[in-house]
């Protein structure tokens, strides 16, 4: 980053020269539903690494049952108190430790599955979106087939098929997530390869795939990072609600997705309602951080459009207004 | 145009054979026999044998899914694995349920959302922009099984421990034989379904409204001296319109292939329950009649999009 100080007389009138990168990350800063997105983002990464110095501290694993301390003569779940601090669930573990090691589970499918899905996108998009023609056409039918499949439905075959498990979960939310964003990349590709810069790269002797590296590449930065960091929250969703319908993790690895299907088996949640707070509020904060900072990005990265747009359409509405 | 349509169709029909094509040999390259599930553990290797004759899957693979198919077009989908009965009707039974669900929530979710995407754009910046994109963020963001079992919990559980009930604790009774009562049952699963749905329609006519008012010639409607609630539903809704009904005609599709997490929330045994119960009894003709008979939804309301914008839109004519 460069930061030019100019010769002027008085050091009031400071002029500093900021890059696009330190403009966006100002306009960030300055967006306080961000920030705060931010915070709960890192509190969540935090948990999921202290996982096991939480288990350390309140000397719970997360398979671990504690059928005597853990459950009531009952056999029903202890509510939150100072040896469980979010309970514990039908077996007698400790909800608070599973919570923290689901929060793993989560975010690395989550952030996983997004991260491939936009690398899968961004290929199809840019190789559609520049070569045109035949590939447009086959590449555009391929995304529109994607689109129009009833992904839950065929999500539940391809696991009734292949059984359960964390890779599969990670693979079923790449296929059918992949598509909506490629679609955004191709139309943004269509526009930009008739830009003179291509032109220019092109007459120097590149090739398609430098240009499109070199030249249409950095020109997507700011769909890929708003897509990517859009699809965290759905993926984390869709990895949730696949355990959730006993089709994602396999137990006893905790996530939350599963901790709130077995606190739903039984309607065992109406007398323990931490199972479905606890689980579903972490479930709840984590997406709407990762959907807010999205918003927030956009805006941050464009200030063309969103907010500034709506300042300047508000004017001739303000007077309008009866 | 009837090119356009014939086209559309024809995508249609190819969206079905390769969602087809893509369950039927996917069950048959997955491990498992079928024989075995249906005659248990302790059948005998004769017996696995004449099984898999009636079934038909001692045949070639390519064989079986001719076969299939031939007999899938005349309405047959075969025989449940579990029971022994034809699968189309199994299916047909259960989508009275998903129906009353999915319609009577779009209902619901375009009378929350469309009204609260048009608050927020004509107040854009105001506290009420802002409690209107607070709705959208928190609608998108909530998962539908935790808003779900949330509501159970606050609205049938806390009131019946209090000593009355507000409302049931899920279940569906049929339309004919009590329209209040099915309304009733079908109150929290409406309101659930309703509320993570209006939060799309909120921001695409927020959107949508955001761009449509500042045309010249919503200008024009005010200047002619029309009321402003005239000016925002009749002309600035109408070019809002579009895209509302195009994103409207794929979910009631998307959903009508089973509101799974929903119906599994609140015991509705509905088309989404019928897959997810398939599922778990490694139900292979079910599964498969299932994917189907969603995927017929979605190829039909593209169709049906595609005519309705030419009603719509008089620049598609």
């Amino acid at each position: 980053m460069s930061t030019v100080t100019t010769t002027e007389t008085s050091p009031q009138t400071e002029v500093v020269q900021r890059g696009s990168f330190a403009l966006t990350v100002r306009r960030l800063r300055r967006d306080t539903a961000s920030m705060a997105a931010l915070c709960v983002i890192f509190a969540i990464i935090v948990l999921a690494i202290a996982a096991p110095w939480v288990a350390a501290m309140t000397g719970h694993s997360p398979i671990e049952q504690f059928r005597d301390t853990g459950l009531s003569p009952a056999g029903i779940p202890v509510g939150p108190g100072a040896e469980f601090w979010f309970g514990t669930d039908q077996l007698g573990r400790d909800v608070l430790v599973r919570l923290a090691y689901g929060a793993r589970v989560s975010l690395l499918v989550g952030v996983f599955a997004s991260l491939i899905a936009s690398l899968i996108a961004v290929i199809v998009g840019t190789t559609a979106g520049y070569f045109g023609g035949a590939v447009d056409l086959v590449l555009s039918r391929l995304t529109d087939l994607v689109m129009s499949v009833p992904f839950l439905l065929c999500a539940l075959a391809l696991v009734s098929a292949f059984g359960p498990s964390l890779t599969l979960s990670v693979a079923v939310i790449v296929f059918f997530s992949w598509a909506p964003m490629a679609r955004v990349i191709r139309g943004q590709v269509i526009s930009l390869r008739r830009q003179d810069f291509v032109l220019a790269s092109r007459s120097l002797g590149a090739g398609p795939l430098s240009i499109m590296v070199v030249d249409i590449l950095p020109n997507l930065a700011v769909p890929i990072i708003v897509y990517t960091t859009m699809q965290i929250p759905n993926s984390i969703v869709f990895e949730a609600t696949l355990s959730f319908l006993g089709m994602g993790i396999v137990p006893p690895t905790p996530s939350w997705g599963g901790m709130l299907a077995d606190a739903s088996s039984n309607s065992l949640y109406l007398v323990a309602w931490w199972l479905i707070f606890v689980p579903g509020t972490a479930l709840l904060m984590t997406t709407l951080a990762f959907n807010i900072l999205g918003d927030g990005l956009r805006d941050a990265l464009d200030p063309k459009s969103a907010r500034t747009m709506r300042r300047l359409k508000r004017r001739p509405k303000a007077g309008a207004k009866p | 145009m009837i090119r356009f349509l014939t086209h559309r169709v024809g995508f249609g029909a190819g969206v079905l054979l390769v969602l087809s094509a893509f369950v039927f040999f996917l069950f048959f390259v997955a491990p498992g026999d079928p024989a075995r599930m249906i005659a248990g553990d302790k059948a005998t290797e004769s017996q696995l044998q004449q099984i898999r004759k009636n079934l038909g899957v001692d045949r070639p693979i390519v064989v079986q899914y001719g076969a299939f198919m031939q007999k899938a077009l005349s309405g047959d989908l075969g025989f449940s694995y579990r029971n022994q009965q034809p699968v189309a009707p199994i299916i047909l039974r259960r989508i009275p349920v998903t129906l009353s669900l999915v319609l009577g929530g779009a209902l619901l979710w375009l009378s929350i959302g469309v009204p609260i995407g048009i608050m927020s754009a004509r107040h854009v910046g105001s506290l009420r922009d802002r409690l209107g994109q607070a709705f959208i963020l928190i609608g998108l963001s909530f998962p539908t099984f935790v808003l779900g079992m949330m509501s159970l919990y606050l609205l049938y559980f806390l009131p019946k421990q209090a000593g009355f009930t507000l409302f049931p604790a899920g279940g569906y009774k049929a339309l004919s034989s009590n329209p209040v009562i099915w309304a009733w049952h079908l109150a929290l699963p409406w309101t659930t379904l309703a509320l993570t749905m209006a939060a799309i329609y909120a921001r695409l006519t927020r959107g949508q409204m955001l761009d449509v008012m500042g045309e010249d010639y919503i200008r024009t409607a005010r200047a002619k001296g029309l009321t402003e609630r005239r000016v925002v539903w009749k002309h600035g809704m109408r070019a809002a319109l579009t895209p509302l009904v195009t994103q409207l005609g794929a979910d009631i599709a998307l959903l009508l292939g089973g509101v799974i997490v929903i119906e599994q929330v609140y015991g509705l045994q509905g088309v989404g329950a019928l897959a997810v119960q398939a599922v778990a009894n490694q139900d292979r003709p079910i599964i498969i009649g299932v994917v189907l008979l969603g995927g017929v939804f979605i190829v039909i309301a593209n169709i049906v999009v595609d005519l309705l914008y030419v009603l719509l839109d008089p620049r598609v004519r």
